[in-house]
């Protein structure tokens, strides 16, 4: 559905230091510097795959999808989307895609999101009976109700959002691009954004790629992950492999009866914290067994779970070592 | 179904939805018809100049009835698409327009075109019936005459509408178009006859500003409307407001083209 090839975008940007002095001479001399958003990164999508882009900000993620969107023309390498090359923005692929950005909005301000629905019907050729059916859906799904009759500008940011992932998808994609489309939400509005999604994932056999920086997102929706960094790929793969290669530990959170002497837990193995009731211990896969027993023999465990270090810390881990690494290789650079 | 066909198929929903967003603010849209009262401004102070007599062969009745029809022009030609444009590069909302399969240009036009009937609703039959028990005597007095009327109000929209596409999609190149705007809006308060008739201006001026388009926007409708030439002098003119507006026409797509493909390469 998706191939990307060797896909690089580069951008000549102006740059000057603060002050007057620098603003003056850069109205006679401008220097340039590039910036390498994306350089050189290959991957394939299947149809129907639900792939979480993951990246710090400035990663190169949504100029990524601003190319496969086709709003980019990239600087080289070779893009196609459902056989179609995106920067030629042809008809037929634009009826194919849906691009929704969490800070960019399609919906007209001072009429309600209804209107925008009927433009898009009338734009991309909807047949009224199947824009009737659609509407059904995801006025159901997403608890449109009556929502879609007060003007955009009185709706709250999460009734918004709700509405202009109902406008992107009257047409019925069969490409979604979600440039975090959650950002902003609060936690109930995510969980029904994401079971909303899921849901027309698996309906349509719709392609999905999605930006967030909430791991929960991610880990909800996208059995697989594909990480950018400064414009290169560092990882492509399922999130468990990922996880399972940057952080090869468990948790093992214990809560008890009554309190523990700290050097009670931490004769169990790495504590990671321990307050009032409530120990957070951090232990390789092939030892929980033991900690458990342990724990459970000596301590006075009133409940215990087991579970993976949150996603938050495996990405954090991931990018500082990705910048270790190039700083390293540019140190090496520099020495010889 | 091909582009043209979608896109005329979707003409009725976008013209009443684009109708509904121009009515959506009353307040709003008065305050932009007020805006446009320049020329209602400008009657009295005409008046007071022609009031001892004719000035370059303009009375008193010439000022009031040109005065009328400039507010009537104004009002059927008016178009912020240059600041529009400028309002999405930044905004990044231009992206949004660029993923629908529709034509953009097209979609201004539309959106453009429908703020006008609630325009002429409320400020057409005031002004007509002004023109017509002031000034009646100088409408056009043939059907051919009338018909050129509206062609050349057709005419000036249309050369209005790409200049502010070329204006607007320089910002595509720059930071801003906005101050370029402005001066293309300067020249025409004056140039046009918006706020000076034209022939208040010595001869060789006005030999310059024939060629110019500015007259084209404005002026030449209002002369029409004031019945100011004879039926060849009109369709000569027509002719020249027609060219000067498919010229705009070919100048505001290549810019455009040309923006949105330098957009593509450097940002959205």
């Amino acid at each position: 559905m998706i191939t990307v090839r060797e896909l690089a975008k580069h951008y000549r940007v102006h740059e000057r230091a603060p002050g007057m002095r620098s603003a003056l001479r850069s109205l006679f001399r401008r220097t340039y510097k590039t910036v390498r958003a994306v350089d050189g990164v290959s991957f394939e999508i299947a149809a129907g795959e639900r792939v979480g882009f993951l990246g710090p900000n400035g990663a190169g993620k949504t100029t990524t999808l601003k190319v496969l969107s086709g709003l980019l023309h990239p600087t080289s390498g070779a893009v196609t989307v459902d056989g179609h090359v995106p920067q030629r923005r042809e008809r037929a692929f634009l009826e194919k895609i849906t691009l929704v950005m969490g800070q960019k909005q399609q919906l007209i301000w001072d009429l309600p999101p209804a209107e925008t629905f009927e433009l898009n019907r009338a734009i991309y050729g909807v047949p009224r009976a199947r824009f009737d059916e659609t509407m059904s859906e995801l006025t159901a799904l997403l608890e449109l109700g009556e929502l879609v009759k007060k003007p955009t500008r009185e709706l709250s940011l999460g009734e918004r959002m709700k509405c202009e992932l109902a406008a992107a998808l009257i047409h019925r994609p069969r490409v979604l691009f979600l440039d975090e489309p959650t950002i902003g939400l609060d936690v109930s509005m995510q969980v029904i954004f994401r079971d909303f999604i899921k849901r027309y994932n698996e309906r349509w056999n719709a392609t999905l790629i999605l930006t967030s920086h909430y791991m929960d997102d991610v880990a909800a929706l996208c059995p697989r992950v594909i990480v950018i960094d400064k414009g290169t790929l560092s990882f492509d793969g399922s999130l468990e492999t990922l996880v399972q290669r940057i952080r090869p530990e468990k948790r093992v959170v214990l809560r008890f009866e009554r309190s523990v002497a700290a050097a009670d837990v931490a004769a169990l193995g790495m504590v990671v914290s321990h307050a009032d009731l409530v120990a957070t211990l951090r232990v390789p896969q092939d030892a929980v067994r033991d900690l458990v027993s342990r724990a459970l023999a000596t301590l006075p465990v009133a409940d215990l779970t087991v579970e993976s270090p949150p996603l938050e810390e495996v990405m954090s881990e991931l990018f500082a070592r990705s910048r270790a690494e190039r700083d390293s290789a540019a140190a090496t650079a520099e020495a010889t | 179904m091909s582009g043209i066909s979608r896109a005329l198929g979707a003409l009725p929903t976008m013209a009443r939805v684009g109708f509904a967003d121009a009515v959506a603010y009353r307040a709003e849209m008065l305050i932009w018809i007020l805006a446009t009262t320049m020329p209602l401004v400008m009657m009295p102070l005409w008046l007071a100049v022609t009031r001892d007599g004719p000035v370059q062969g303009m009375t008193s009745s010439d000022v009031v009835a040109y005065f009328l029809a400039t507010f009537i022009a104004r009002q059927l030609t008016s178009c912020w698409a240059a600041w529009q444009i400028n309002w999405e590069v930044r905004q990044g909302s231009l992206s949004m327009r660029l993923l629908r399969p529709i034509s953009p240009i097209f979609a201004y036009m539309v959106e453009h075109l429908t703020a006008l009937p609630i325009r002429l609703v409320i400020a057409l039959p005031l002004t007509m019936t002004l023109l017509v028990v002031l000034a009646g005597e100088t409408l056009p007095d043939t059907a051919a005459l009338w018909a050129l009327t509206v062609l050349s109000m057709l005419g000036a929209w249309v050369l209005t509408f790409f200049v502010q596409l070329a204006i607007g999609a320089l910002s595509l190149f720059m930071q801003s178009s906005i101050r370029i705007m402005d001066v293309w809006f300067a020249g025409y308060m004056v140039f046009s006859g918006y706020l000076i008739p034209l022939r208040m201006f010595p001869g060789w001026v006005r030999g310059v500003l024939d060629w110019l388009p500015f007259r084209y926007q404005i002026g030449l409708p209002v002369e029409l409307l004031t019945g100011a030439h004879a039926l060849p002098e009109a369709a000569s003119l027509v002719v020249r407001q027609w060219a000067f507006a498919l010229l705009a026409m070919a100048i505001g797509i290549f810019v455009w083209k040309r923006g949105v493909a330098r957009f593509s390469a450097y940002g959205g």
